[in-house]
């Protein structure tokens, strides 16, 4: 089986500023892998490099058994077009700390564009998604508010529904709870979980313990650049074999 | 303690307070004196036999006139658009990655900016005749002649709008900079997420929000525009300018026929301001929770007191 995502020592730097420093990682489909870490050590970045919003600088990585932002033919690697980029995307959905919602569109709106602009789907049929993935996250009756009317939580129910309209086979989560009240956590949350239940492929940087213990098939911790230890949620929170994995885990347990 | 919980048991409410407002003395005099320094200057102007107010009244709905203020309208409508549209594109290849692009915007800009519209408008006027002919071809290879008279093609309305729309171009170009920079970077990065071009995001996500920036200044100089026009009567078009011109060069009623153009320069610049005001709130949609009211329904709250639910 092919993994969906695939990372060999994926390098990035900012300037002189060497972010990743060689991250080897292997996701299978249906798998949900919770990246952790402290701040600054690169699982932003690297959640980023999957859908090509930063360009790697070393290493290969791949999503779906294609290469991320090239095409290889013989052993010479092609840069992809902007075009060629964009068709990727689609198939990657990405739920950002911030929401980013579009705020001169409506809910509804938010979740139809791509699907009717991008694809070209018929907006009948985009519309009878849309309003059931509106009706999946709860916020049915919000269709026709703007986001700004909108509490952060709702916001963010609404981000993942429109990164769901798209049909993607891989959802990648950059700390979607970490900008949210505490008591507007859980239904973020929740409907992640179902999302995890029904067997999406999810790959979410998160500070939420609780969550990656209960959801997580994996648990990846990263610290400096590198993939520090990886394992079964129970065993990296429990039982954590070195020593920044321990020094991280007592601080945020 | 009270229990809100309980609604047999409203929480007691002491009385409102009623005290003597505190007097403005000082307001009043002013107003007062305000007040008589404007009714005096109301009375000269009406009173004055210099204004000639029955000439006025004469030629306000004459015929020329209102040829002149048609084409005042047409000309601010078409250097406008050219301007906004120009602007627009001059933002973007500003903003673009190609050094060639935005180096090419930036001279644009640069030239257009830095000399006076007024000889501008002289230069299109008078390029016609300094040149002998207009073909379209091949860069520096064959080409098929369009005409001998280039007259035929810059007339006096065309050098006009060109003189005012380029110019014009020059300036929305950076309103439009700066519309198109004030919309946050994430909103671009979810658009790409979604696997939308830049173009497509350009068009459908950034450049709807940046317009909350750039209408409230594009109204300014819409309404700049309309006076600007007025220049378009040094190169003899006949807008509402030059008709006036013509007008008192032959009456020699050159105070009233101003104050006639003055009035419709005015009557137009008010209905831009309150169309600008619409369209304001039309692309604050989003902005914020709930739109401020209209003029109108102030008005109401004004006279009736009740709060009204902005719509």
């Amino acid at each position: 089986m092919t993994a969906m995502v695939q990372a060999e020592a994926v390098h990035k730097r900012f300037g002189n500023l060497e972010v990743l420093k060689g991250i080897d990682l292997e996701v299978a489909p249906r798998d949900v892998f919770c990246l952790v870490g402290p701040s600054g050590s690169g699982k932003s970045t690297f959640l980023r490099c999957i859908n090509h919003l930063e360009k790697i600088d070393a290493g290969r990585l791949s999503v779906d058994g294609e290469l991320v932002g090239y095409r290889q033919k013989g052993d010479k690697l092609y840069e992809l077009s902007d075009r060629e980029v964009c068709q990727k995307r689609q198939e990657i959905g990405m739920v950002f700390q911030s929401f980013n919602l579009f705020p001169h569109l409506t809910v509804l709106g938010n979740v139809m564009e791509a699907p009717c602009r991008v694809s070209g789907e018929a907006k009948a049929t985009v519309r009878a998604r849309a309003e059931k993935l509106l009706d999946r996250v709860g916020l049915k009756e919000k269709a026709d508010n703007y986001p700004a009317q909108l509490s952060g939580g709702q916001q963010q129910r609404v981000a993942i529904a429109r990164a769901l309209a798209m049909q993607p086979k891989l959802m990648l989560f950059d700390e979607p709870t970490s900008a949210l009240d505490p008591e507007l956590v859980g239904d973020v949350l929740d409907v992640m979980r179902g999302l995890a239940d029904d067997g999406m492929t999810m790959i979410v940087v998160t500070h939420e313990m609780g969550f990656a213990r209960e959801v997580g098939d994996a648990i990846v911790f990263m610290d400096d650049g590198v993939v520090v230890e990886t394992g079964k949620p129970r065993d990296v929170l429990t039982n954590p074999q070195h020593e920044r994995t321990k020094a991280f885990l007592s601080k945020v347990l | 303690m009270t229990d809100p919980g309980r609604a047999d048991d409203p929480p007691r409410r002491p009385e409102a307070i009623r005290a003597v407002p505190v007097r403005h003395p000082g307001r009043w005099i002013s107003a007062a004196v305000i007040v008589v320094l404007v009714a005096q200057i109301v009375n000269w102007a009406i009173n004055n036999p210099a204004f000639k107010w029955n000439v006025v009244g004469k030629y306000l709905f004459s015929t020329s006139i209102l040829q002149g203020v048609k084409t005042t309208i047409a000309l601010t409508i078409i250097a406008m658009a050219m301007g906004i549209l120009g602007g627009i594109v001059l933002a973007v290849m500003r903003l673009s990655a190609n050094p060639i692009l935005s180096g090419v915007s930036w001279v644009y800009i640069w030239l257009f900016r830095g000399t006076p519209v007024l000889v501008q408008l002289l230069f299109w006027y008078n390029l016609p005749s300094v040149i002998q002919s207009i073909s379209l071809g091949v860069p520096f290879g064959p080409g098929w002649l369009i005409t001998d008279d280039p007259t035929t093609i810059f007339t006096k309305l065309v050098a006009a709008c060109l003189g005012l729309g380029l110019n014009e171009a020059a300036y929305m170009a950076e309103i439009a900079r700066a519309g198109i920079l004030s919309v946050d970077e994430g909103q671009v990065e979810a658009a790409s997420a979604l696997g939308m071009t830049r173009r497509l995001s350009m068009r459908r996500i950034v450049l709807p929000q940046a317009m909350r920036v750039i209408i409230p200044p594009t109204g300014n100089e819409t309404i700049s525009m309309l006076k600007t026009s007025s220049l378009a009567s040094v190169i003899s078009v006949v807008e509402l300018l030059y008709t006036a011109q013509i007008i008192y060069g032959r009456t020699f009623q050159v105070i009233p026929l101003l104050i006639v153009a003055s009035i419709w320069y005015l009557f137009m610049t008010s209905i831009l301001t309150v169309g600008q005001y619409y369209i304001e709130r039309r692309f604050s949609r989003g902005a914020s929770r709930s739109l401020p009211p209209t003029p109108l329904q102030r008005l109401r709250f004004l006279v009736t007191r009740s709060p009204v639910m902005a719509r």
